[in-house]
């Protein structure tokens, strides 16, 4: 007598289509799935517990390799949680540099994720491109600060080393290279029919759910949901720049590469305000001692990184370690929600979403 | 109905009043309100505050004060920039409290993180079992008694 039953395979921690390690339980009734369990902790180092026998000064090279992509956003917002429990004040110059740091951080993450989404898709040209652009991105981080991924720059009260000549003419004309070259990636991936095909409809995240399940960031944003920590709830410097929110409509995975376009556009913007009205005067608060000794008490801080807020978390007890490190971070909601919208999806369109809600699992293991 | 920040910054005086011998302490911080409770009113006082507009469930935390876990959520909202850290002690040697999952989804996978790494239990959570280490680890990490041979005390100044 003939039957049908659902099989369980899995979509190891060793797949070229999920970005990281993640396993990914499918349970599937001939190629769609019906159930899927995302399983994580492949990438688990335990920072958190390292970081409660390291000083404070000492954990800015660990929040490096958190979300490994984008450092300087790590460094920033572990810094500014440190400066907000021990009262250490950023001069101007120090804010301005720090906005510049993080937006091309950003440029450099969407650019990936692009690439990523043309790959999955089958399209390995826009891969190639977008690989190629950052390494001149990369050139400009090495310029600042020696190191092309995992920067270190950030310290309490400031940066470590001034921007060094010539670095604001090559930013100038990367930002023109690239404000053209987001053109050319927009009419080469967004407009192909079968990148289209391939991704509108596809991982339809509805704005409830979206907030329900703690999801921010571009993913959040395509789910038409108008919640930008730089405009909502502004940190450092940023209410004085002028830049839009990019919205999605439908909350698909085509909205979502398209908010993440439209805010490498936004990011260029903010770098040409900040460059042009930089101000001069000292890169870095002095008299922040190395071993630095907060009083007793806590604080949190959040920014807005490139996959979504990022927050610390830290616990002071008045010595030199930390009693509590705790990192919020972005991919860990953002991928709580693949049980609810793989559910109907076929294998091949679980790695479109995968790549879409882009997890950097540096950050979501910690 | 509008929600604005007014009406989230009303809804800390409503549930001021309404849990005030139960709240043990409320401070500001830069942008948040620091809330210290008693766990016997966790799920009440966290669907009032949903209710009102808070609907983001950042984290979920544990401190390991040596005597008692401190436990944190960090609650914020899309309509108004100001949060909340909610702040719960459990007892060390009973380390028990309600799950908030009925009320924000998102607290699925924040409980069992703090259950992993803490060892607190989360009752009427759905699916608690460990979510970073492998099931069979014994041993619950974030803990200040937790030891390894591996682990070496650093200099506390240099």
């Amino acid at each position: 007598m003939l039957r049908t039953e659902d099989i369980q395979i899995n979509m190891g921690p060793q797949h070229p289509a999920t970005h990281g390690v993640l396993r990914l339980e499918l349970k599937i009734d001939g190629e769609v799935i019906v159930e899927a369990t995302p399983h994580i902790g492949y990438l688990h180092r335990g920072i958190e517990k390292i970081a409660e026998n390291r000083t404070y000064t000492q954990i800015i090279p660990l929040t490096d390799r958190l979300d490994y992509t984008v450092s300087m956003v790590n460094n920033w917002v572990y810094a500014s949680a440190v400066e907000k429990l021990a009262g250490i004040s950023v001069p101007e110059r120090a804010e301005y540099i720090r906005v510049i740091m993080a937006e091309l951080n950003r440029i450099v993450s969407h650019l990936v994720t692009t690439g990523v989404n043309g790959m999955d898709a089958g399209a390995f040209t826009i891969w190639f491109y977008c690989i190629r652009d950052r390494e001149l991105l990369w050139d400009l981080f090495e310029m600042v600060c020696g190191a092309r991924l995992t920067h270190n720059y950030i310290r309490f009260g400031g940066v470590s080393y001034d921007l060094p000549d010539g670095f604001k003419e090559k930013t100038v004309e990367l930002c023109e290279y690239l404000r053209k070259k987001t053109d050319e990636y927009e009419d080469l991936l967004l407009k192909n029919y079968i990148f289209q095909k391939r991704n509108k409809g596809i991982g339809m995240l509805s704005k409830e759910d979206a907030i329900a399940h703690g999801v921010t960031g571009p993913t959040l944003r395509a789910s038409s949901v108008n919640w930008d920590l730089r405009k909502n709830a502004p940190y450092s410097i940023y209410n004085r720049f002028d830049f839009e929110v990019p919205l999605g409509e439908s909350g698909d995975n085509w909205d979502r590469a398209k908010v993440r376009l439209d805010e490498i556009r936004q990011s260029i913007r903010i770098i040409r305000q900040a460059l042009n009205s930089m101000p001069g005067g000292e890169f870095k608060t002095p008299g922040v001692p190395r071993t630095l000794k907060p009083e007793p008490g806590e604080a949190y801080s959040r920014i807005e990184g490139p996959r979504g807020e990022y927050g610390v978390y830290v616990v002071s007890d008045g010595s030199a370690k930390p009693l509590r490190w705790k990192f919020r971070s972005a991919g860990f909601s953002n991928i709580s929600v693949l049980p609810l919208i793989l559910k109907g999806l076929k294998i091949p369109d679980a790695a479109l979403v995968i790549g879409a809600l882009d997890p950097c699992f540096g950050e979501v293991d910690r | 109905m509008i929600k604005n920040i007014h009406q989230l910054d009303k809804a800390i005086e409503d549930v001021k009043k309404k849990y005030s011998n139960k709240i043990l302490d409320i401070r500001e911080a830069d942008s948040e309100h620091i809330i210290q409770i008693e766990p016997a009113i966790l799920l009440e006082i966290t669907q009032d505050l949903k209710n009102a507009g808070y609907n983001q469930l950042s984290f979920v935390t544990a401190v390991d004060n040596n005597d008692k876990f401190a436990l944190v959520y960090g609650i914020f909202s899309t309509y108004g920039k100001d949060g909340i850290l909610l702040k719960v002690d459990i007892p060390r040697d009973k380390p028990e409290i309600g799950s908030v999952t009925s009320i924000w989804p998102a607290a699925n996978w924040h409980e069992r993180e703090v259950f992993d790494l803490f060892g607190i239990d989360f009752t009427d959570h759905p699916d608690l079992r460990r979510i970073f280490l492998p099931g069979d680890w014994e041993g619950h990490p974030l803990r200040k008694d937790f030891t390894h041979p591996n682990m070496v005390r650093r200099p506390d100044h240099y």
